[in-house]
């Protein structure tokens, strides 16, 4: 499944309009950074099988989130660096090999229609992105803003340029371990299943996608069994179902919700959920308010400094081809 | 008129928001209240804030943590947010000059697009007839929209037709109207829906191609109208 993602659509919650959005927004705006883009540009998330790209004009592409072993004409190209692509150029991904998603970045950005201010697709409401749906074999994506890369490619089928950043999820010891904030219905449960929460890992079952991840573990029990009132939610909110099962709340989420709201994933800590797939294991653990808001700062302190160190390699080869 | 000061309660939803709570309660004082919050905070809004949204009986506020920590790095995001919403509960704000009018929806209430009236009648031991005439002889106040793009939360129908959601979601068609607790509702769009379906109205209560996609807000006033199968296909 290949869908148009930006950020999201904000300020449209109170209509219904869930914000949607890249499921992993840290490696959507590094592909972005890379190629030269705003970081809120719209870019393709790919789940595995994804699609081949024939490029009808040569272009300067990044690739980031899942390692979906890429190529072009058939040879093997990085995730987090930026290639110029040649024209008549086909790019394709041959098998996962981490992660659960992967972003296409194009330099100059994708020539897609707003919808309320977003290019992200709206799969339930059929709109945004490219035609509301998911892409489709024989669509033709346009460049908002072409750039003519010829000097640089001379008879090239691809160059990988010299700058590059790491990626910087999955690859740190704690990656199977989840941040969290208590929700509100937090202390419904009961002290046992507290004890569950943080002692047991939890699967990511096969009904998990971009509105949310059914997880699996031995089922929590609450001491209340009073309705919560249709609530707010959000992407990371963490909620008990009434078989005892949690769900994790992904991009695509409701705008709000009745279920008891036990924690919230931290917003840090979205792009690593985001890279999970089902079948894979983590484990819970709670921070507080400020670590959370201390390791979002650090996220974007590290985008902003990598977006200056981009900004600066590009606009010296650009010059140089002019 | 002045609005008191109601009892409410703040906490966090995650880093990046707050939800401030006045109980868990379907109360139209109260929803009015949110709905004030939520028009002031749209009017007036705090640096860093990306979005207000309004439920029931609570208000959820988004703020960008890098935004808002740039008035005080000192304190966390969620403190000065907090502080924030705590002065603004101290604030009395304007009732509204007057109600919104009275929107009025057409229900076709026939077998075929109804599937679970039959059901929810003989549960309630009432019949058909009587449904439909309790179903539109009330205004309902849309308390929130939520769910999906254009889904109405309204209330509340008499507690002679009213019916818990089934078990087990199922496909509804758009249009389709529902009925959960005493909840009464709209889809606006097909999908996998648990409310007791009674009913279906030709009207597009959600359009993409509108400036102003979404038909009916919070806080405006409902009433149904029987059509025939006839009038629903020529509405």
């Amino acid at each position: 499944m290949d869908t148009i993602q930006d950020l999201g659509r904000y300020g449209w919650q109170h209509l219904g309009v869930n914000p949607g959005g890249a499921m992993d927004k840290l490696s959507a705006q590094i592909a972005n950074i890379l190629v030269g883009n705003n970081r809120q540009e719209a870019v393709i998330e790919m789940h595995f099988p994804a699609a081949a790209f024939f490029f009808e004009q040569p272009s300067m592409i990044a690739i980031s989130g899942a390692d979906f072993s890429a190529t072009v004409n058939g040879e093997e190209v990085p995730s987090y660096r930026p290639i110029l692509v040649n024209k008549y150029s086909i790019l394709q991904f041959h098998r996962v090999e981490k992660g659960a998603r992967a972003y296409l970045a194009v330099h100059g950005g994708l020539d897609i229609p707003l919808w309320l201010n977003s290019r992200s697709t709206h799969l339930k409401a059929e709109t945004g992105g490219h035609k509301g749906r998911v892409l489709q074999k024989d669509d033709e994506i346009r460049l908002r803003k072409p750039v003519d890369l010829c000097p640089l490619l001379g008879k090239k089928e691809f160059e990988i340029l010299p700058w590059k950043t790491d990626s910087n999820w999955g690859d740190d010891n704690h990656a199977k371990e989840i941040l969290a904030l208590p929700g509100n219905e937090w202390e419904r449960l009961t002290g046992q299943s507290k004890e569950i929460f943080f002692d047991r890992a939890f699967l990511i079952t096969n009904q998990s996608d971009r509105m949310g991840y059914r997880l699996r573990s031995e089922p929590l029990v609450t001491m209340v069994d009073e309705e919560v009132v249709s609530s707010p939610v959000s992407f990371g909110t963490v909620q008990l179902l009434p078989d005892g099962q949690l769900i994790v709340l992904m991009a695509d989420h409701q705008t709000a919700g009745g279920y008891p709201r036990i924690a919230h994933v931290i917003s840090a800590h979205h792009s690593r959920l985001a890279q999970m797939k089902p079948g894979d294991l983590f484990i819970f653990r709670f921070t507080d308010q400020s670590t959370a808001e201390q390791l979002l700062l650090k996220q974007h302190q590290h985008l902003l400094q990598l977006q200056n160190a981009c900004k600066l390699k590009l606009d010296e080869l650009l010059n140089a081809c002019n | 008129m002045k609005s008191a000061i109601l009892p409410y309660r703040i906490f966090p939803l995650g880093d990046a928001a707050i939800t401030v709570d006045f109980g868990n309660i379907i109360d139209e004082s109260i929803n009015r209240h949110v709905l004030r919050l939520f028009d002031e905070l749209k009017n007036n809004p705090w640096p860093g804030m990306t979005e207000v949204v309004p439920a029931y009986s609570s208000l959820a506020i988004y703020y960008h943590v890098p935004e808002v920590k740039k008035s005080n790095s000192s304190l966390s995001a969620f403190d000065i947010v907090s502080m924030r919403a705590k002065e603004l509960m101290e604030m009395s704000l304007p009732e509204k000059e007057k109600a919104s009018e009275i929107v009025r929806i057409p229900v076709c209430y026939e077998k075929e697009m109804a599937p679970d009236i039959e059901h929810l009648a003989g549960a309630r031991n009432i019949t058909i007839e009587e449904l439909i005439r309790l179903h539109t002889s009330k205004e309902y106040r849309v308390y929130m929209l939520g769910f999906l793009p254009g889904f109405t939360y309204m209330g509340e129908v008499d507690d002679a037709i009213s019916m818990a959601r089934k078990s087990q979601p199922v496909t509804v068609p758009a249009g389709s109207v529902g009925i959960a607790g005493r909840q009464t509702g709209i889809y606006p769009m097909e999908c996998p829906g648990g409310w007791q379906i009674i009913g279906k109205t030709p009207v597009k209560l959600f359009d993409p191609e509108k400036e102003d996609p979404v038909a009916l807000k919070a806080g405006d006033s409902v009433r149904f109208f029987s059509i025939s199968k006839d009038e629903f296909e020529n509405y």
